[in-house]
């Protein structure tokens, strides 16, 4: 069946332009690891930054360029806009030396967000890989917000090394409660510098505590990581419903218009980055897709 | 008057082009240039392809002369109307620095009235796509937007079919039925030479006025009819469209997306040439003094390496991932995107492709080798 297209009424006025960003100024500056900074920033005219957990911004730097960057502060603090950056590549690399008072671009938020409302009831797990805890972290705030709105909660959570890991201070913070799980491994360590668990996160799923029938997995982080996090959930008992991730892929518009984020029939920055497992599961993993 | 169908005399056709420039249309038509026929600007008749026709096969083009007289007796060139209403280059804002802070100045430029003479239902098909590509999902784009709200179409129904044509197969021609302004068919007999046209908008009725019309007998209407049937049988191309996005969903792993990959050389003309084809790239820059910046958005194709580039390297490195990822996006993906095919079968893509790969062999090789397969 060929689908043809009958012509569609254009609607006559212009909206206004999703592609212009509006000036951010940086507030505070904190150094997570060698090379990733998170800023907090404000927006120069006053206005707040609604946003839901899982969403992105895309952040220009003043000549330079543009690049998506997940939202990583607490969706009921609209009044400061948080982003953590990894310097990787020339935009990110030239993010990474902004200072209080400089002044970049943002257009957002952009895209799909975590299930933290249809979650409510579950137990919830969320599984964090490297920079993959920064989208994760304003679900965490919705969930400990919220606790009593949630059954058991587990995070876990792991890093190259023990100098990879963002957020250490909350991490201790959240260790401390009674009511969260939080186990954090790290690929490798120094014998003296770390005493905690070492191996690939995926270790950490079987001693979880959580009821596979009752629970929501986030999961976050390279594509092999979640990969593996997803077979693992899966021998505990979960349906792919169960689980949400969240994909990368290269980005220029975030508004679903230059075709670059296509991942099968999906724009990752319009119908993700946040995706039901089972909604991509044919493709997931396949190679080049 | 729409719906109404009138003829127009060869000799009178100027007329048509005299209206839409008083109008403040910009009139772009067909034209000879380079060998090939290209839509650009034209001031009158003289600028029309007069006499001439194009010949096309996989990765083979060439002009001829007719025996005719005939304006619009080619089929479709290298470029659409793409170029006009979603150009290659464009500004899409330009920032100025303000002390610590920047300003961001939208380009607001007023795009020209364009006036398309010579659209075949396959373009405007293509342009319905595009339509439901740029204005009719969360987010608009508001310069196609902007361009497309004021063109106004004259289409011309196709009397001889292209050697890579296949718009029967995607249900897009060779008849324009919807969404012109004006349709024109050429008639050219022994001694007369005119246009049976139909009237489809107001917009159209009224141009009509500035221009001698006679109204169209019975007679001519079925002489239409019967040259566009003709096209329709000669249709150099098929494309059998049967549940074919499962088909390529399906065979995502076909061994033909292998073989296709040694013949591809990436070169990525076929999505420059295809009238559907919308990605773009954008990219910042800033003056000498570093006190202004602008955003460029450009054409852009999946079939370079940069444009799946993520940390760490490309998501499509091979070849094969970025023929399959074109071709499953034009008749697959394209459905659950927009609800339509991405392809109307125009041709240019087989046509322009320097070494003559065929969408409509590929997709035939997947699915005959599943045929085999269950007998
Ligand atoms: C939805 C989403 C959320 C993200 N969230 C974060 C985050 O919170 N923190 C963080 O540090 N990084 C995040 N990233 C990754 C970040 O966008 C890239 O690291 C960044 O684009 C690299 O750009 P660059 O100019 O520094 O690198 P270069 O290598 O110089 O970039 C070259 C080109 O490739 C693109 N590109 C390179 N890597 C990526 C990538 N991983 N993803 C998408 N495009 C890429 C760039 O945008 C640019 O167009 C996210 C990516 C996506 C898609
Ligand atoms: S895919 Fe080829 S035949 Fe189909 S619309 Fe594009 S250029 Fe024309
Ligand atoms: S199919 Fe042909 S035109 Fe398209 S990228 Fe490959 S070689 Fe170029
Ligand atoms: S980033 Fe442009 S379509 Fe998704």
């Amino acid at each position: 069946m060929a689908v043809t297209v009958k012509p569609q009424q254009i609607a006559l006025a212009v909206s206004t332009d999703p592609m212009l960003p509006v000036p951010y100024r940086v507030l505070r500056v904190r150094r997570e690891t060698s090379d990733t900074f998170t800023f907090e920033f404000g927006s120069v005219d006053g206005s707040r930054f609604p946003f839901a957990p899982g969403q992105f911004n895309m952040l220009y730097l003043f000549g330079v360029g543009e690049v998506p960057i997940s939202i990583s502060g607490d969706p009921e603090r609209p009044e400061i806009l948080v982003h953590t950056v990894r310097a990787v590549g020339t935009v990110t690399k030239s993010l990474c030396k902004l200072k209080p008072g400089d002044i970049i671009g943002v257009r957002g938020p952009f895209g799909s967000s975590w299930p933290v409302v249809e979650a409510a009831g579950d137990d919830i797990v969320i599984v964090a890989g490297g920079v993959g805890l920064a989208p994760l972290r304003p679900a965490i705030y919705h969930i400990l917000n919220h606790r009593g709105e949630y059954g058991r909660v587990v995070l876990l959570y792991g890093a190259r090394t023990p100098g990879d890991m963002l957020y250490k201070k909350e991490l201790a913070e959240w260790r401390g409660r009674f009511d969260v799980q939080v186990e954090v491994t790290v690929d490798a360590a120094k014998p003296d510098e770390w005493r905690g668990n070492v191996g690939v996160v995926t270790t950490l799923i079987p001693r979880a505590h959580f009821d596979p029938h009752h629970v929501t997995a986030l999961v976050c982080g390279p594509e092999i990581m979640m990969r593996f996090t997803i077979l693992e959930l899966q021998k505990r008992g979960l349906r792919d419903d169960q689980i949400y991730i969240s994909m990368e892929r290269n980005m220029k518009c975030a508004i679903g218009l230059c075709g670059h984020c296509q991942y099968g029939p999906n724009f990752i920055c319009k119908d993700g980055p946040v995706f039901r497992f089972d909604t991509v599961k044919e493709i997931f993993g396949k190679r080049e897709i | 008057m729409v719906g109404e169908q009138v003829l127009i005399e060869r000799t009178d056709f100027q007329r048509l082009l005299d209206a839409l420039h008083q109008r403040g249309y910009n009139v772009i038509g067909p034209t000879v240039h380079d060998g090939a026929i290209i839509y650009s600007e034209i001031a009158s008749v003289e600028d029309l392809p007069i006499g001439w026709t194009d010949e096309h096969e996989a990765g083979r083009y060439r002009l001829k002369r007719r025996n005719d007289q005939a304006l619009f007796g080619y089929v479709v060139g290298p470029y659409s109307w793409k170029k006009f209403l979603y150009p290659p280059v464009l500004s899409l804002w330009k920032a100025k620095k303000t002390g610590k802070s920047f300003e961001v100045v939208p380009n607001t430029d007023e795009p020209p009235q364009y006036a398309f003479i010579g659209v075949r239902s396959c373009e405007l098909h293509a342009i319905f796509i595009q339509d439901r590509v740029f204005t009719n999902g969360k987010f608009t784009d508001p310069h196609y937007q902007a361009r497309r709200q004021k063109i106004f179409i004259v289409a011309v129904n196709c009397v001889q079919a292209g050697g890579t044509c296949f718009c029967v197969s995607m249900k897009t021609g060779p008849k324009a039925t919807v969404g012109f302004d004006l349709a024109l068919t050429e008639i050219i007999d022994d001694q007369r030479h005119y246009f049976v046209v139909e009237v489809g908008t107001e917009k159209g009725a009224e141009i009509l006025q500035k221009v001698p019309t006679k109204r169209a007998q019975p007679d001519d209407i079925q002489t239409a009819k019967e040259r566009i049937a003709q096209a329709a049988q000669h249709m150099g191309r098929q494309l059998d469209t049967t549940n074919i996005k499962e088909l390529l969903y399906r065979n995502l792993e076909h061994p033909r997306w292998d073989e296709v990959a040694t013949r591809c050389l990436t070169c990525a003309n076929c999505t420059m040439v295809c009238p559907t084809c919308f990605c773009t790239t954008v990219e910042d820059v800033t003056d000498l003094t570093g006190t202004e910046a602008e955003r460029v958005r450009r054409w852009d194709s999946c079939f370079t390496l940069d444009f799946s580039y993520i940390h760490g390297g490309s998501v499509r490195a091979s070849a094969k991932s970025r023929y399959r990822q074109w071709l499953t996006h034009k008749l697959a993906s394209w459905i659950d995107q927009f609800g339509t095919s991405g392809c109307v079968g125009c041709g240019r893509c087989i046509t322009w492709c320097p070494v003559g790969i065929d969408i409509t062999e590929e997709v035939r090789a997947i699915r005959q080798s599943e045929l085999n397969r269950t007998q």
